[in-house]
């Protein structure tokens, strides 16, 4: 590890923890009320489940309409897990994540081998079909709690917890994403023949890309359900895969910081349309109709924010500034 | 022995049989030639070769090992890597992390190490960062590494191409018409490029090729087929008098 990487770590540590300071203290003083408060949390699960599809369809190319199907799996798992087991809070938390998104990566993996070892968009078909069996079966299993919900899970999400959480799960895919791993996942989504002719075993890496992506989803409806208390399986349908769907579109396919740009937008836009919920989709279709026209790459494209980058523009200015 | 060997191999679509009765034996540091008119079969004995395909008769050996049944994942790492005719880059990505993709399979270190950016980590990148530079300095493309291939001119995305596929190391190196599209002054430099590959890389190459010119010029053995067979087989003066040769050119 060089120096340059180390200063890389520290400067990011660093932002992380004053982003964090700074908004735990506003919600501490209660400029950020309970309200918001919720959105900011409800964003942090969306940035990781859109985050997860991201790597399914922004990077590895495969189309998947399915994700609220893993999120619930992963919901239901944690949630009654930590109902029935009794240990200190943030073991059955950890445990519970980790649990939920294990059993989700199971369901991609047994979804996964046989649509992923065709080619072609067979994924997108089978996931879709997927999504829809899972919120069906959760309506009429009574161990879930049926139509009228799960109740009576632990509240063990607040802010801090979903914020590190989040941190977790983008530092995660940076990493993954920026290894041989990462480049064979990428390959694929540009030419699979090639992928294949240069050595990448390409029906392994899309079944183990597309089982991470699932074990994502699972943790972040795992936290859905911690935050909540109560899971309703009506909430996991179609349109709500969709609208991971469209965050990712929006905020560009590859780009994880464009996906957590539209996340956040999406949480609170949908707060403020929640008066008017049959509009959302037709407002979200525009959106995206519009955003195809003038930038059909999403907000950030494949490019990536960076804040070291910036800094250094920034401190380079300055220094040219302070030099004359 | 040989590097590769075909015995009797054919393909057969649905009613069409692309290919028929093809053998061919190739030897360390050789380079053969295959041509024959569009359509002929040329690209499906490619893939029947690297397993895009798999032949629906006959058997083909890398070494001693039948391959028929493998994947192409697996066949380049016996040594046999390839070109396409419609360049396959990875467009979106930068000219060195195509090559970097090349070298996959001769890494190990795990997603955990990935993750945790272990010593493992560090190293294996490292050494492919340097493979991977030294590989386009051969090719002078150094100061190309970090263009997005797809912004390369034409007849440097086909050498990056051929670095790629030189990048899996292999024994074998098959090229699919890798002058189709270029200007007589390209066609020329690839040539030279060829020479140099067999020089510095000791492999022998298998080429497909339209450019009458570059094939007679650079191969010791040509293979002629038409409709799925071989019609003739051997040195560029021998095939250049050949009358079946003649005849499937000019279409009689
Ligand atoms: N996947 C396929 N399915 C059906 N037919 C195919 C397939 N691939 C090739 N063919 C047919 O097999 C025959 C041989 O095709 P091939 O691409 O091998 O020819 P070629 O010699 O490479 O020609 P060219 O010089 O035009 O590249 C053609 O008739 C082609 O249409
Ligand atoms: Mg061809």
């Amino acid at each position: 590890m060089d120096k340059k990487v180390i200063s890389g770590y520290i400067k990011n540590i660093t932002a992380i923890m004053v982003v964090y300071a700074i908004i735990f203290y506003l919600i501490q003083i209660k400029v950020i009320n309970n309200y918001y408060n919720g959105i900011l949390i409800l964003a942090g699960i969306y940035i990781i489940v859109a985050a997860s599809l991201n790597l399914a369809t922004g990077y590895l190319g495969q189309l998947a309409l399915g994700h609220a199907g893993f999120m619930a799996i992963g919901a239901y798992t944690a949630a009654l897990f930590a109902i029935a087991v009794d240990l200190p809070k943030y073991v059955e938390l950890v445990a519970g994540l980790i649990l939920g998104g294990v059993v989700a990566g199971i369901f991609g993996l047994i979804i996964g081998i046989p649509a992923l070892r065709l080619r072609g968009d067979y994924l997108g078909i089978v996931t879709l079909g997927f999504g829809e069996i899972i919120r069906i079966a959760l309506l009429n299993l009574s161990f879930t709690g049926g139509a009228a919900g799960l109740k009576g899970i632990p509240r063990y999400v607040n802010f801090t917890e979903i914020y590190f959480l989040v941190v977790l799960v983008i530092a995660f895919l940076f990493a993954f994403i920026r290894s041989r791993h990462g480049r064979a996942i990428l390959s694929i989504k540009e030419d699979e023949i090639a992928a294949e002719s240069v050595g990448i075993p390409t029906t392994f890496y899309k079944v183990y890309g597309f089982v991470v992506s699932a074990f994502i989803a699972g943790v972040g409806g795992g936290a859905l359900g911690f935050y909540q208390r109560i899971l309703d399986p009506k909430k996991f349908n179609f349109m709500f895969s969709v609208e991971f769907f469209i965050i990712v579109v929006l905020g560009g396919m590859g780009s994880i910081t464009g996906t957590i740009l539209a996340a956040l937008a999406l949480a609170f836009i949908n707060e403020f349309l929640y008066s008017i919920d049959e509009l959302r989709l037709v407002i979200y279709a525009l959106t995206l109709i519009i955003l195809m026209i003038f930038k059909s790459d999403g907000l950030l494209g494949r490019k990536e924010f960076s804040l070291i980058k910036l800094l250094n523009r920034f401190s380079k200015k300055t220094k040219i500034e302070n030099a004359d | 022995m040989s590097l590769l060997k075909t015995e009797h191999i054919g393909m057969t679509f649905g009613g069409l049989k692309a290919v028929s009765d093809f053998s061919i034996e190739i030897n360390e540091n050789e380079l053969v030639g295959l041509i024959g008119p569009n359509g002929a079969g040329k690209t499906t004995i490619f893939n029947m070769l690297t397993g895009v395909y798999a032949p629906t008769e006959g058997k083909v050996f890398l070494g001693e090992t039948v391959v028929n049944k493998k994947k192409p994942y697996q066949i380049v790492t016996m040594g046999l890597g390839r070109t396409f005719q419609n360049i396959r880059l990875f467009k979106e990505l930068s000219v060195i992390d195509n090559i970097k993709i090349a070298f996959h399979k001769d890494m190990s270190y795990s997603t955990v190490s990935a993750v945790f950016r272990g010593k493992k980590y560090w190293k294996e990148e490292k050494e492919i960062d340097i493979k991977a530079r030294e590989l386009l300095g051969l090719f002078n493309m150094e100061e190309d590494a970090n263009v997005l291939s797809s912004n390369l001119p034409y007849g440097k995305q086909r050498k990056l191409e051929i670095c790629r596929a030189l990048a899996t190391n292999p024994k074998l190196l098959l090229l699919d018409e890798p002058a189709a599209g270029m200007n007589p002054q390209e066609t020329k430099e690839l040539m030279e490029t060829i020479a140099f590959i067999r020089e510095k890389f000791k492999v022998s190459i298998l080429l497909i090729e339209h450019d009458m010119s570059l094939v007679m010029g650079i191969c010791e053995r040509i293979i002629v087929i038409d409709y799925g067979r071989v019609i003739a087989a051997g040195t560029p003066d021998e095939i250049k008098s050949n009358e079946k040769v003649i005849g499937a050119y000019l279409g009689q």
